[in-house]
């Protein structure tokens, strides 16, 4: 099964560290993302652009477009990782590890993917 | 980094919103201040035992809030101050209120704290000294380093102003359409001000000012979120991010001017120019043009061109004739001058330059443009003279350098023809 760990976190926090603080959270992930790219387990993985740069289409009878991010919550999207696990379990487990990058409050959303592309690569 | 120094961010990225909010409760700035302190104080406590709260914001408000309550009991001696589990964490129960703090509240209490700063009898750097207290939480000493004075004239500086803005009655209601625009407009000046503040310094105090433009950068995109239908705004954000992406190109070792035609390319910071290049896409999609979207447009042109003659000046000439129609004045058309050298040649610029003398005396910029020209068009005793009047106004040492650069560069010429 193919899992979505979609990163969700507070952006204006996020956008207070210093670019030494961003990047020691960066390096801290990759001991992870790099863990499981040897393993053969990681798809891509992206970090977004600040939800100021997000426009929104709402669908409906007329479509809209709006200015800002969808969902009215207090925190943000951040970016998300693929990674390939066997289980809902071990897909939380990874969740974890990667939240031990930083101590800010923040959250993961675990989804199923029904399709990627690229397909992850295999080692 | 320790857990402390991650909850110093979290406190410091939460303070604009926290504080904006409890200026509303207490309608005063200092106890705000001394509120979210103490609440600040707290979150140390609990925190690193606790873990951080889902909602930072929320909880220093309603935990600044509390103690600032207890100080008043306290000091009446009416009630021991009640245990730190009291207020240890925002548990689930606590859930009504935080949403009672919602996102429209915060958007006019942070709009009401900065528009506080921007009290126009105050004058712009202490409009911006005040900003980067009160709302950025700077200490008194890193705002002195960045201003170049001493801590002791800092702290009068802010005490002044704090006293001005304090003896004004803050309007707490939730201001109309028409009001919120102009706080915006009034808002997104200082923080124009304040960028420039930082961008502007040249030399060994450049990198003590960068602060400075990280914390505008930082305030605009907030103030985004909380407005995103406000195309201004997003060209203001696009405009700085433009400019700062520059900053490491900008200057050379020695602190001197490198002009954009002679920048490393490879330096300009490609995440900041790609995030200001979707800003200003999303603004100019609403189809309300205003001066910062027009001059995120120009600096957007410059950041595309991969090499310097890639520039399209046509455009930008086209650009700054818009920027002429939004807001005019002498320095646009002294740019629009320098586009429209690249497009039709330095003679139609320097005519135009003929016709703006008189609105730019002692102008720097004014004089290094014409002597440039003047060189261009091979009349070189003419340039010395305008280099001269360009040395003769500088303002900083980088300036002197630059156009003792331009002079030199005549010199070599003239000789080599000779």
């Amino acid at each position: 099964m193919l899992y979505a760990i979609l990163c969700y976190d507070r952006e204006d926090v996020v956008e207070s560290w210093t670019p030494e603080q961003d990047a020691a959270v960066i390096a801290k992930l990759d001991v992870v993302t790099d863990r499981l790219a040897r393993e053969g387990r990681l798809g891509p993985v992206a970090r977004l652009m600040p939800t100021t740069t997000a426009t929104t289409l709402r669908k409906g009878k007329e479509t809209v477009v709006l200015d800002g991010p969808f969902a009215e919550t207090k925190e943000q999207l951040l970016g998300f990782f693929i990674v390939e696990c066997a289980s809902l379990e071990q897909a939380i487990a990874t969740a974890k590890d990667l939240g031990q990058a930083s101590s800010t409050s923040g959250s993961y959303e675990i989804r199923p993917l029904r399709l990627l592309r690229p397909e992850p690569p295999r080692s | 980094m320790s857990t402390i120094a991650w909850i110093d961010v979290a406190l410091r990225g939460a303070r604009p919103q926290a504080m904006g909010a409890l200026l509303r409760h207490f309608r005063d700035l200092d106890l705000a201040e001394e509120a979210f302190q103490e609440a600040c104080l707290r979150a140390l406590k609990s925190w690193p035992k606790n873990g951080p709260p889902r909602d930072t914001v929320a909880w220093l408000v309603l935990v600044g809030r509390n103690a600032a309550l207890d100080g008043v009991r306290r000091r009446k001696r009416e009630h021991e101050l009640p245990g730190e589990e009291g207020v240890s964490d925002l548990s689930d129960a606590e859930g009504p209120l935080v949403e009672q703090l919602d996102e429209a509240d915060y958007r006019d209490d942070l709009l009401r704290l900065l528009f506080m700063c921007c009290h126009p009898e105050l004058p712009a750097t202490q409009q911006i000294a005040l900003a980067l207290r009160i709302v950025c939480g700077l200490t008194v000493p890193e705002i002195a380093r960045a201003f170049l004075v001493t801590d002791v004239a800092m702290e009068q500086r802010i005490t002044r102003a704090k006293k001005l803005v304090a003896a004004e009655r803050i309007p707490l209601e939730t201001p109309g359409a028409p009001e919120r625009a102009e706080r915006l407009s009034a808002v997104a000046a200082v923080l124009y001000l304040l960028f420039n503040e930082g961008y502007s310094a040249t030399g060994g105090s450049a990198h003590v000012r960068v602060p400075l433009c990280d914390e505008a950068i930082r305030l605009a995109r907030l103030l985004l979120r909380l407005f995103p239908g406000e195309p201004e705004m997003h060209g203001l954000t696009a405009l700085m991010l433009l400019q700062h992406s520059r900053s490491r190109a900008r200057l050379d070792a020695q602190g001197a001017i490198v002009l954009l035609e002679d920048q490393d390319r490879g330096l300009w910071e490609r995440d900041r120019i790609a995030e200001a290049l979707a800003l200003l896409d999303k603004a100019l999609r609403h189809g309300r043009p205003g001066p910062y979207q027009v001059q995120a447009a120009i600096a957007a042109l410059h950041a595309r061109a991969p090499r310097f003659g890639d520039t399209d000046w046509a455009e930008i000439e086209q650009l700054y004739a818009a920027l002429e129609r939004l807001q005019p004045s002498p320095v646009v058309s002294l740019n629009r001058a320098v586009a429209v050298a690249k497009v039709r040649g330095p003679a139609a610029a320097l005519a135009m330059l003929d016709a703006l003398a008189k609105d730019l005396p002692g102008y720097f910029y004014f004089f290094g443009v014409r002597g440039a020209l003047l060189a261009d068009l091979g009349r070189p005793d003419e340039a010395r003279e305008a280099f001269d009047r360009a040395l003769a106004v500088a303002k900083s040492p980088a300036e002197a350098a630059h156009i003792r650069m331009q002079i030199d560069r005549l010199t070599r010429k003239k000789e080599a023809a000779g």
